[in-house]
């Protein structure tokens, strides 16, 4: 979706600002969104493209003024209620109102928390040979998916180069929607600075984003 | 404290509670409902505020610097190399290092959310999160660099990389100059968590830090 998280080339958000001995958590509380995320994860309430898509549809105004934690919380309440295992009932209540719904891996305990700290695998056998190679030139297709796309808008209708397959991947556009792994070849693709920002960017930049093999057509 | 002072920090205070208590509610609705057990939330977070975080990533280049074969392997697959360290080897399928030259400086980013290579580096800092960095790293990273006090010159490529996938991006800096005949141990304290994302380089030896 064309939402305001896809930020890569907008203007005017200032400086950045680096904190000098920054802590883990700003507070304690982020520190609980955060495990509460990674909990209902592992134990199957969802997958991390259906989350990242619930914190894209965030309204524009909130998504801006909310901080990065506040996001996650503001996610995962609603991805909790829209998958049926939290009622708005709960949450008005503050307390477990209605029953439980039962989770594809069953409840997260202690016994769990030491595979998470492992990233999942998302490589997936391959349904079709891959279409491009390194050395390919390339075009991001010029394509507006109203649901979740890795696919950064500005990138989209440039033409670069592929320069690694990265293999057969879960896609996130079908994952994120809860339609399937529909595993899909990934590959870096690079771009001249000046291809994606005009004749007078600086020419001895180049900017790469991981591409799914639908996201892209041979030029 | 003036009354203006003080009002402020009452407003800051209730901020913070309201969203604090939304936490708790739904920490205790969970909970109830036999979905989490609290103390597997505690193991969560003391996990990245004490184990995990950028010693992991540190050690692993300060291998990269003193053992030319682990840097070949590590440039070759990284998953693959890291796996072979032991206790750093979590790094799941998808770690990509990209070396740092005098001709090529490589830098991260995640435009569209806060993708970061959390088993190497921890949890990623705010400025990795926010608007300015999503936004200008892929247009202006000159000018984000000199934010961070970084320049770099001019003929210099700048590779910025975009995780836009479930690839997670390690730089591997240079090594710095005067360090010969350094242990893994000292290299490592030179190796600091921008220098590994892009945007600030190791700590020269011997300067105060």
């Amino acid at each position: 979706m064309n939402g305001v998280h896809d930020m890569g080339g907008m203007d005017g958000f200032g400086k950045v600002e680096p904190e000098p001995n920054e802590p883990a958590f700003h507070a304690a509380w982020e520190g609980r969104v955060m495990a509460m995320v990674r909990a209902m994860g592992a134990a199957g309430a969802f997958n991390i493209d259906t989350s990242r898509y619930y914190r894209e549809i965030l309204p524009p105004d909130v998504y801006l003024s909310s901080s990065y934690y506040q996001k996650w919380l503001l996610g995962l309440e609603d991805m909790l209620i829209d998958k049926g295992y939290v009622s708005a009932g709960d949450v008005a209540a503050g307390h477990a109102a209605a029953p439980a719904k039962p989770l594809k891996h069953g409840k997260f305990t202690l016994d769990d928390v030491e595979r998470i700290m492992v990233r999942g695998k998302f490589g997936r056998e391959a349904q079709a040979p891959a279409k491009f190679k390194p050395g390919d030139r390339v075009r991001a297709r010029n394509m507006h998916p109203a649901t979740h796309t890795r696919l950064p808008r500005y990138v989209r209708g440039h033409v670069g180069v592929v320069e690694l397959n990265l293999g057969c991947n879960v896609f996130p556009d079908s994952a994120a929607m809860e339609a399937g792994d529909n595993p899909q070849w990934l590959y870096t693709v690079v771009f001249d600075a000046t291809e994606l920002w005009g004749p007078d960017a600086d020419p001895t930049v180049k900017v790469s984003v991981d591409a799914f093999e639908p996201y892209l057509e041979a030029v | 404290m003036t009354d203006h002072d003080h009002h402020h920090h009452e407003h800051d205070h209730s901020e913070l509670s309201e969203t604090e208590l939304r936490v708790r509610a739904l920490e205790t609705i969970l909970t109830e409902k036999g979905y989490v057990d609290p103390p597997a939330l505690d193991a969560i977070i003391q996990a990245y505020e004490t184990k995990i975080g950028p010693h992991n990533g540190a050690r692993v280049v300060a291998k990269a610097w003193s053992d030319p074969a682990f840097k070949r392997a590590l440039l070759e697959d990284g998953t693959k190399a890291v796996g072979t360290l032991g206790h750093v080897s979590r790094v799941g399928d998808h770690l990509v290092v990209v070396e740092n030259t005098p001709q090529r400086h490589n830098m991260v980013v995640c435009t569209l959310c806060s993708c970061y290579p959390w088993e190497m580096l921890g949890l990623p800092p705010v400025w990795y999160k926010a608007a300015p960095y999503r936004s200008r790293a892929v247009k202006d990273p000159r000018g984000v660099l000199a934010d961070f006090d970084v320049s770099l010159p001019n003929e210099t490529e700048i590779r910025v990389w975009d995780s836009t996938a479930e690839t997670r991006f390690l730089v591997l800096p240079m090594r710095p100059a005067g360090t010969e005949g350094w242990s893994e141990q000292q290299l490592a304290e030179l190796v600091t968590r921008d220098s590994m994302i892009g945007t600030g380089f190791p700590k020269i030896p011997g300067a105060p830090s």
